[in-house]
């Protein structure tokens, strides 16, 4: 039953709460719930998996077991410009490692980890499907292709602000 | 005034990724300034193939295939070609052996010997409007099987036509469906399309998906109405929203026409689809991990039997096909049995698609008749080694699967020559590697895609293949010994051997073939502390050649660590133990000077 309390806000909580029950509050449904979620929040903090549970009427060990299996759920917040470098199999033998270097050196952060302002996040996923200009990185979903390292210091800077 | 024209512009991922959108835009400004709405019309299509020249604009009627399209050309497009009828000759693709420019893309090497049967509406409809693909011949077949045809003639149908699962195993299709028809007869069951596309260099299924989603949907009515079931579900993937929203559209669109839902053309079958989404974990591409997930669980594989026909979704018969698979069906019920498995080898019939990639000139998604040699699939449709560089090796399989060699290239691809020669089929990407690829770096990152991936169920995975990594890093890092080589070997056939799933069982495979076709490298890292392709940093090592230096200092002055030595106009020297390798000297040197030993 949704009712206890929990550290988030009434908003956040009716908004949770909807998205359990547009599935029905079905615990089947529960990782089409955390895409939503995710979708929603930008990531799925432990608060946020403690209303999931009690709407699904599903232990929060069971919402913590299947987020922290997958990948794609994340339980920390991105940058506000996330960027993903495609370490697919084409994108790494076309020298993606490189350009996740230079991202490194350049923001002074490591993979999976998000700059101290808050504004860049570096991920590391595998074939976004645009092979044909490999090595390739996104960021906010919007492809940067046929890179060198040399590019990652413009690119940033379109994101100066 | 008819539209007489159609602008077929690529929206597939690789396209989009270079700007097939604002492309259309500007297409469609122009038609709107010159007035040609109703003469001309812009269609998204799905990938084309020929990614590599993308984004790709095609006209017709006339069949013209531009390539490397800006959003900037589209006035001369519609000012030139489809006002005037001129083809703006600076975007025809150039074939580099003649040097001329090619117009159709049918007469071009990339095409020739292309067989486009899963393939056949990606690029050539809108695969948001149901109208194109019904005047492809989209839902004829099920159709046919509804009206025409007894659930029991459709699956020998298949059967006849020797179709294999596409999702890698090869297991033929009929027989599956078969086993699901006979499982629990009159009880709920399940059609599954697995869209999971685990292999990460592959985008086969999600073109498929992207280019011609009512296939899929098709063949999954028809598969419901051979083994009794009356819903579906289509795991994929959620990182790709462009096909999601594309089989959205689709599912919509078929339930408006009445080609899914209640009552299906009338005849009192009833199917509906849904989406289930994958959260990234390539273990849940394997069928009993996938239907956990589907199940809202963590995909854990669990051991077979029960095989899903037997207890699948929800502990229903369930039948698990690939996407690829399924492309498949319609054609054969359409065109038959017999004229499928006159194309292909005599074991493994029909096409098979694959996501060419890697150091080769024409990066794509290919389609080509089973038995076709790797020399063909290279040097023909790819045009060759990227840079004119030496060919190395073909990865096919994915993480899964192993590498082809020189001595693999006139060998006709089906499954059975890919096992023999230590590879698999898999779901079809084919990673080519040239001069400068090390193989025991590919073997590592294989490894370490296998490590981040293993659900940790069971030891021999877990453990076995960290450990694996382990040696693999230890010799690219110059630290193997003879011994490490041994290990590599036996603890590879352990965990072969005691996997619980797929995963684990063919972890190994990248590490065994690349022992077995390049023992020698290996050796090379372990004994002379030396990488012949120079990828592995720490046994890389500068030098600098005293007659070819001029002493300019431009690389003194950008090494980061100050190892570099010498005096303006006279040879400069790296030192050794300083040196970390970062090659920023090799690149600043413009005189050629430096090289890596
Ligand atoms: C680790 C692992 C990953 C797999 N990934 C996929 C995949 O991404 N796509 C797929 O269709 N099949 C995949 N399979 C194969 C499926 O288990 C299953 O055999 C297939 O979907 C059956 O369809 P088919 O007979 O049409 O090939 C994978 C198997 C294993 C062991
Ligand atoms: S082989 Fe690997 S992925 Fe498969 S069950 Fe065992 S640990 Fe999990
Ligand atoms: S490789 Fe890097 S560290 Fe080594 S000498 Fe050249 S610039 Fe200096
Ligand atoms: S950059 Fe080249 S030519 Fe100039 S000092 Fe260095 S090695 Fe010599
Ligand atoms: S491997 Fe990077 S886009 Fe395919
Ligand atoms: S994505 Fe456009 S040709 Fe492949």
């Amino acid at each position: 039953m949704c009712g206890s309390k929990v550290n988030i806000s009434e908003a956040n909580y009716l908004k949770i709460k909807e998205i359990c029950a547009s599935f029905n509050n079905n615990p089947g449904d529960l990782i089409n719930v955390l895409h939503k979620t995710q979708d929603h929040f930008g990531y799925l903090p432990v608060e946020v998996q403690k209303v999931v549970a009690e709407c699904l009427g599903i232990p929060a060990t069971r919402v913590y077991g299947v987020v922290s299996f997958y990948s794609f759920f994340t339980m920390k917040p991105k940058g506000k410009y996330a960027i993903s470098v495609c370490l697919g199999t084409a994108c790494y033998v076309k020298g993606g490692e490189k350009i996740l270097d230079a991202l490194k050196s350049e923001l002074k952060i490591s993979e999976g980890e998000v700059t101290p302002d808050g504004k860049f996040s570096i991920d590391v996923l595998r074939c976004v499907g645009a092979c044909g200009l490999a090595p390739v990185m996104t960021i906010n979903g919007k492809t940067y292709g046929r890179l060198v390292p040399e590019d990652v210091k413009g690119i940033l800077a379109e994101y100066a602000d | 005034m008819a539209i007489k024209m159609h602008i077929l512009v690529c929206g597939g991922t690789g396209c989009t990724a270079s700007g097939s959108k604002e492309i259309i835009e500007e297409l469609n400004k122009e038609l709107t300034a010159h007035d040609l709405n109703d003469f001309a019309k812009v269609v998204v299509t799905g990938c084309f193939g020929f990614c590599e020249r993308g984004p790709i604009v095609k006209i017709i009627p006339d069949n013209t295939f531009y390539t490397r399209v800006k959003p900037e050309d589209a006035k001369e497009i519609i000012e030139e070609h489809i006002i005037k009828g001129r083809k703006v000759q600076r975007l025809l693709y150039v074939a580099p052996d003649t040097n001329q420019s090619v117009s159709d893309s049918k007469h071009m090497e990339f095409y020739k010997k292309q067989v486009r049967i899963a393939l056949r509406n990606c690029g050539f409809i809108d695969p948001e409007n149901i109208d194109e693909s019904i005047a492809r011949d989209g839902y004829a077949a099920l159709g046919k099987c509804l009206t025409e045809m007894t659930p029991e003639q459709v699956i020998d149908e298949i059967k006849k036509s020797g179709l294999r699962g596409r999702g890698g195993a090869g297991f033929p299709t009929g027989l599956k469906w078969e086993i699901a028809s006979k499982s629990r007869v009159g009880e709920q069951k399940y059609v599954v399309c697995n869209a999971d596309e685990g292999d990460p260099g592959a985008f086969m299924d999600r073109s498929l998906l992207e280019g011609d989603p009512h296939s899929i949907l098709e063949a999954m009515a028809i598969c419901g109405y051979c083994i009794g079931a009356n819903h579906g579900l289509i795991y994929i993937r959620a990182e790709y929203p462009l096909a999601i929203h594309r089989l959205q559209v689709a599912i919509e669109q078929a339930e408006q026409y009445g080609l899914l839902g209640k009552d299906i053309l009338g005849t009192g079958f009833d199917f509906t689809i849904e989406l289930r989404y994958g959260a990234g974990a390539f273990v849940c591409g394997e069928e009993t991990a996938l239907i956990h997930s589907m199940e809202g669980k963590r995909g854990e594989p669990t051991f077979k039997p029960p095989f899903p026909a037997q207890s699948g979704y929800l502990e229903k018969p369930t039948n698990v096909n690939n996407v690829e698979t399924y492309a498949n069906i319609p054609v054969i019920i359409n065109k038959g049995a017999d004229w499928f498995n006159k194309i292909g080898t005599e074991k493994s019939k029909g096409t098979k698609v694959f996501a060419l990639a890697g150091k080769i000139n024409n990066v794509g998604l290919i389609e080509v008749p089973m038995g076709i040699t790797l020399r063909e699939i290279i040097y023909e449709i790819g045009g060759g080694i990227k840079g004119g560089k030496k060919f190395k090796a073909v990865q096919t399989g994915g993480p899964s699967g192993g590498c082809l060699t020189e001595k693999h290239l006139d060998t006709p691809i089906d499954y059975d020559s890919l096992v023999a020669a230590g590879s698999m089929m898999g779901s079809g990407g084919m990673i080519v590697m040239d001069e400068d690829d090390c193989m025991v770096a590919i073997a590592k990152f294989y490894l370490g895609f296998t490590v981040d991936e293993s659900c940790g169920k069971c030891t021999p995975c877990r453990v076995g293949n960290k450990r694996l990594l382990e040696i693999l890093t230890k010799i690219t890092e110059g630290k193997g010994t003879m011994q490490d080589l041994e290990e590599l070997k036996n603890l590879s056939n352990v965990i072969k051997d005691t996997a619980l799933c797929g995963l684990g069982q063919t972890s190994p495979n990248p590490v065994l073939s690349t022992i077995n076709n390049f023992w020698d490298e290996y050796v090379e890292h372990v004994t002379e502390k030396k990488c012949r392709a120079g990828q592995c940093k720490a046994l890389k090592k500068y030098v600098i050649d005293p007659d070819k230096c001029k002493g300019c200092t431009a690389c003194a002055r950008a090494c980061p660590v100050s190892a570099i030595t010498g005096t303006v106009k006279n040879p400069h020297v790296i030192d050794q133990d300083k040196c970390i390798k970062c090659g920023t000297c090799y690149e600043k040197c413009k005189f050629g000077a430096i090289s890596i030993k």
